[in-house]
């Protein structure tokens, strides 16, 4: 490929950090991926971070802290593309939780002096702070959609990332639906696919960990997992996960709680 | 007076961020911090109110790198609460799954964050440029492990398969026959990391670390066992509380954890293998011998050696559980909840991690509290760059700088963990 070798950067906001761990964990193609860019930010992997400005961006981490909300400006100015990676990044996360309660009350049951810790009331998504190029889903994130997205920003097309249910891929899998056949609840129909239908090919209903797929009939499947035997407030908490404040999950999460 | 500052912004090659600041004066160091500014997440606060069957789940999501040690450090603190214990082959499942994340999360450190150092690169993936055959058997290592942890949980990263009781769903014997083969190459990859990693060149320091770790009659604990301090003392796991006590200090977002009311205790790896060498499997204990490793290991830099003999001890019991693994009747125990307190601890690879939930009537959480490594070895990573940093005030920054970070990183923190790494500002005057 005749031109410069395109910088790739690393960046962690409020988050555990699997979801850059995925880069690693290419262990097949690790070498290769460096071998056609180059590695210009990557605390995590190396201790030669280089000055920006960097064509491709990767970004873990939901916002949390006056901070981070500077950081992230100061991250969208130095990158060509910025893609989000992971729920965090892109929903807010497990600690997006905080949203439905008081941050200064969750901070004095962690900590003995909370003045001294700096945090947003809210847990937001890169997207409400700055644009985003493309949002990769998944808590955490799947390795192959990850070199999918890559290989596309370094090739200048658009990502290949199906938008619909984990149904989809569930049926391609020859998994047994655990909600019909075993009256399992599942959020399958709801969630997104990207995950292969891990759950039900392990006995489990989905969870939900990949947020909202493009269509979604939560009203529907809330009728079908009462059946089933949830309660509201099960209800409520299965929704209010990894991807709690992504609008599908959240106005079924509150229809929930409306009725509770 | 004389007077230096020195600032690392952003430790690098750690799980997580967080910095340095020191200050000395005329030559001697008055205050030195390790600052934790991942941003808190706020798990014990917002585990309150969510089942008893949860956790597993959620707590998955404080680590990326060890998600299995959350997983069955919570499980196990859940069925004490409600009164079972996990034995026989589930017990099994569960440590087999465990040594895939010991597998991985060691390859890890070693070959992509510790070795640069020793080698003088800045990166795993720099240093393949001049040693490839080293940093793809590193790979392999870590692809091993990573398939273990797989197939027993569905995905190497926040896997799905456990459950408080046991699995979703247990593995059949031929699933596992598969993994086993890679698992021999690993093993023989593993021996070949305690000879590399045998032949670095170490500086000679040696601490007197107070260790604790888990022991547990007949096995190097992984999974449970009671709590043993490098003393010759110890307690039972849901004695903890009472020695075991976490206090917040300013400048950072992890806590520090104080054992018996003194800070500076050791839990990971060193702590691990001085207090249980004996217990590792007889080819990981001939591998250290071989090393030059001793029963007791007190310099920090060589603990890249002894998480390299882990990964062969891990290797050799997971091939040893599989060659006996027969079907469980169930994939998990029930567990029906009842009010009370659960606690439980594990070893997750960077050390101890202890979980204790509160449970109601309904089988929700009153309250959670969860201990990591990294808040316990804080202290005790302070002295250790106490002790460095002072001799060496006059060295020029950037290779002091790049010492500091050096100690740091033998000690494997994972500050996502500890909320929880490394921006050096070294004021010194």
């Amino acid at each position: 490929m005749a031109g410069p070798v395109p910088r790739l950067a690393v960046w962690k906001f409020a988050s555990c950090d699997g979801c850059q761990l995925t880069l690693l964990d290419c262990e097949d193609e690790l070498l290769s991926l460096a071998a056609e860019v180059e590695i210009a930010y990557f605390l995590e992997a190396s201790s030669a971070p280089g000055p920006g400005p960097y064509d491709l961006s990767l970004v873990e981490g939901s916002v949390t802290t006056p901070a981070d909300a500077e950081r992230i400006r100061h991250v969208r100015r130095v990158s060509r593309r910025l893609v989000t990676i992971g729920a965090c990044a892109t929903a807010g996360g497990i600690q997006a939780l905080r949203d439905f309660a008081d941050v200064r009350e969750f901070a004095s049951v962690v900590y003995a002096r909370p003045e001294y810790i700096a945090t947003l009331e809210r847990s937001t998504a890169i997207s409400a702070n700055v644009p985003v190029d493309f949002e990769l889903r998944g808590c955490p994130i799947d390795k192959r959609q990850l070199l999918e997205v890559i290989t596309a920003f370094l090739a200048g097309r658009r990502p290949v990332v199906p938008r619909h249910s984990v149904c989809v891929e569930c049926k391609a899998r020859g998994n047994v639906c655990v909600l019909v056949a075993h009256g399992t609840p599942c959020l399958g129909p709801v969630t997104q696919a990207g995950c292969g239908a891990l759950c039900p090919a392990y006995n489990r209903g989905c969870y939900g960990c990949f947020g909202p797929s493009e269509t979604t009939n939560t009203a529907a499947l809330n009728t079908r997992l009462r059946e089933l035997g949830m309660s509201d407030p099960e209800l409520v908490r299965v929704y209010r996960t990894f991807n709690a404040t992504e609008e599908p999950f959240l106005r079924a999460s509150e229809e929930a709680e409306g009725d509770a | 007076m004389t007077h230096k500052t020195i600032r690392v912004g952003g430790l690098t090659r750690v799980e997580g961020e967080g910095a340095l600041v020191v200050r000395a004066r005329d030559g001697r160091v008055v205050d030195l911090r390790l600052s934790i500014y991942e941003p808190p997440r706020f798990f014990e606060a917002l585990l309150r109110g969510r089942a008893y069957t949860e956790p597993p789940d959620i707590t998955a999501r404080i680590c990326g790198i060890c998600p299995v040690a959350y997983q069955m450090s919570a499980c196990q603190a859940i069925e004490a609460a409600c009164g079972v214990e996990v034995t026989g082959p589930l017990r099994d499942l569960r440590l087999l799954l465990y040594y895939g994340e010991w597998i991985e999360s060691h390859a890890l450190h070693i070959y992509l964050l510790h070795a640069p150092d020793f080698l003088g690169y800045d990166s795993g993936i720099a240093m393949a440029a001049d040693h490839r055959v080293h940093v793809e058997r590193g790979l392999a290592l870590k692809k091993a492990g990573n398939e273990l942890v797989a197939t027993l949980g569905g995905r190497a990263i926040h896997p799905v398969n456990v459950r408080v009781g046991g699995f979703h769903r247990v593995p059949r014997r031929q699933e596992l026959a598969g993994v086993a083969e890679r698992l021999r190459e690993a093993r023989e990859h593993a021996l070949a990391t305690v000879a590399w990693v045998g032949g670095f060149d170490f500086p000679d320091v040696e601490h007197d670390y107070r260790f604790l770790a888990l022991r547990h009659p007949g096995e190097y604990a992984i999974l449970s066992g009671s709590v043993a301090t490098g003393d010759g003392g110890g307690f039972p796991v849901e004695r903890w509380p009472e020695h075991v006590a976490e206090e917040q200090v300013p400048g950072t977002t992890a806590m520090h954890a104080r054992l018996d009311g003194a800070a500076g205790y050791l839990v990971g790896a060193m702590a691990r293998y001085s207090l249980n060498s004996g217990s590792l499997s007889p080819l990981a204990r001939a591998a250290a011998r071989d090393a030059g490793l001793g029963d007791v290991c007190r310099n920090p830099f060589r603990s890249i050696v002894v998480r390299a003999v882990e990964i062969v001890h891990a290797c050799d019991e997971a091939l040893r559980i599989i060659g006996g693994y027969t079907e469980p009747d169930a994939p998990a125990v029930p567990v029906e909840p009842r009010p009370g307190t659960g606690h439980g601890a594990s070893e997750a690879p960077r050390g101890t991690l202890y979980h204790r939930y509160r449970i109601d009537a309904d089988g929700l959480i009153a309250a959670a509290d969860i201990v990591p490594p990294t808040s316990q070895n804080q202290a005790r990573i302070e002295e250790d760059l106490r002790d460095l940093v002072e001799p060496r005030l006059g060295l020029p920054r950037e290779e002091l700088v790049a010492l500091c970070e050096r100690v740091v990183r033998n000690h494997d923190p994972c500050i996502s963990c500890a909320t929880h790494f490394l921006d050096l500002c070294l004021d010194a005057r």
